[in-house]
């Protein structure tokens, strides 16, 4: 249930990142997301939820690419990381030690959108027409 | 066709909730009051918990409650019965409050009374162990229920909202002596997760526990009202 907020928050993210475009409108391929496992989100929920969330929208067709991030723990007694096990209560292996630093899983992050524009610059803006676009 | 282009963005999906938090957050600490996010699964007694308390503090603190588990006035009542003024936040469905829903329930709250006037202010989350603990609402501590009925595996399956906890209680402990249950192991799995949170053990039908948690309380109030507030522009 929480992946329709998540997607919620995604598609202000991202009509917040078109506007950096406008007034063109990107044509997105593909928006890559970083979810650490240590989070409340199921990916495949989410990819679905987004693939429903975006029909009719200007991100129609645009693939959500999830990469899983790893929860990763420090130990604080002798400094090495390792990964945290719940069947081992994700105490460290080398100390037993209970879970206190968390280097990474915790991540919710749109890494990078690839996108392009299908149609030439608006000629309302000639002025921002890149070069690179002709 | 088109050229492939790539931005980097590295924007975090729950940016725009945390900057209505510290919004919230600023608010909270203008009014030099001490914010609670209530948060446990559905029925781990999070009710009869502000019941027991509000009743036992109020003659102490001026407190209020901000209550996003409104499946009927029920709650609200149980709570205003102990003269203290209860505002519903409307979730819609959510199953979650988020930093938006409690600043609208903040501005219900300042039509009926001066948030300057308050020590506390509890907010009651909706009944959830997933993502309660993923939406800041502005709060200085959030605290997890777990009551005793639940197993003792929750904080190892659940690890998230006991790892965000500031303090875990475990709930209806009245009840272990009917139970195939291990206090000390659920207490030793939270730790786990989570090595730096107080835990206290409690009973809102008997009212053992509660000093404890009382005392707790007191200190973080204390923590939160002699820190320089910061001004809201
Ligand atoms: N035996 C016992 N029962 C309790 C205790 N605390 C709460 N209960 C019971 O547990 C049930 C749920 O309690 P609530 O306080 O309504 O729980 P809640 O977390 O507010 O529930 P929701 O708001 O619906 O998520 C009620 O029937 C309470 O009477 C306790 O300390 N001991
Ligand atoms: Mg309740
Ligand atoms: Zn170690
Ligand atoms: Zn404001
Ligand atoms: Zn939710």
């Amino acid at each position: 249930m929480h992946e329709v907020d998540m997607t919620r928050c995604l598609l202000l993210s991202m009509n917040e990142w078109k506007q950096q475009h406008a007034p063109r409108v990107p044509a997105v391929d593909r928006v890559h997301l970083e979810v650490g496992t240590f989070t409340c989100v199921e990916p495949d929920q989410l990819v679905v939820t987004w693939a429903d969330a975006v029909k009719g929208s200007w991100l129609d067709g645009a693939e959500l690419v999830i990469e899983s991030v790893p929860l990763v723990g420090r130990c604080v007694r002798c400094q090495a990381t390792y990964s945290p096990d719940p069947a081992e209560g994700f105490r460290s292996p080398c100390c037993h030690h209970p879970m206190e630093e968390i280097v990474s899983g915790r991540e919710l992050r749109i890494r990078s959108v690839a996108y392009g524009f299908e149609s030439a610059p608006s000629p309302t803006n000639p002025v921002s027409r890149p070069t690179a676009a002709r | 066709m088109h050229m492939p282009l790539e931005d980097s963005l590295g924007i975090n999906l729950l940016a725009a909730n945390q900057h209505r938090a510290e919004h919230n957050r600023e608010h909270f600490d203008a009014w030099n009051l001490l914010c609670l996010n209530v948060m446990s699964s559905p029925g781990a007694g999070k009710t009869s918990l502000l019941e027991r308390s509000l009743a036992a503090l109020a003659s102490r603190w001026a407190m209020a409650v901000l209550e996003g588990d409104m499946t009927t006035l029920l709650d609200a009542e149980r709570l205003e019965a102990v003269g203290i003024p209860v505002v519903p936040i409307t979730t819609g469905r959510a199953c979650h409050l988020d930093a938006a829903m409690v600043s609208g329930g903040l501005k219900l709250l300042r039509q009926r009374l001066d948030p300057a006037g308050l020590d506390i202010l509890w907010v009651e989350n909706v009944g959830n162990l997933v993502c309660p603990a993923e939406f800041a609402i502005g709060e200085h501590r959030k605290v997890a229920l777990l009551s005793v009925t639940e197993g003792d595996d929750k904080p190892l399956k659940y690890p998230v909202m006991f790892r965000e906890a500031d303090c875990v209680l475990i709930t209806k402990v009245d009840l272990l002596p009917h139970l195939p249950v291990d206090v000390e192991r659920i207490e030793a799995h939270i730790r786990q997760v989570n090595p730096r949170t107080a835990v206290f053990r409690l009973s809102a039908t008997t009212g053992e526990g509660f000093e404890a948690w009382h005392d707790w309380l007191d200190a973080q109030r204390q923590a939160v009202q002699s820190s320089p507030a910061l001004l809201h522009a």
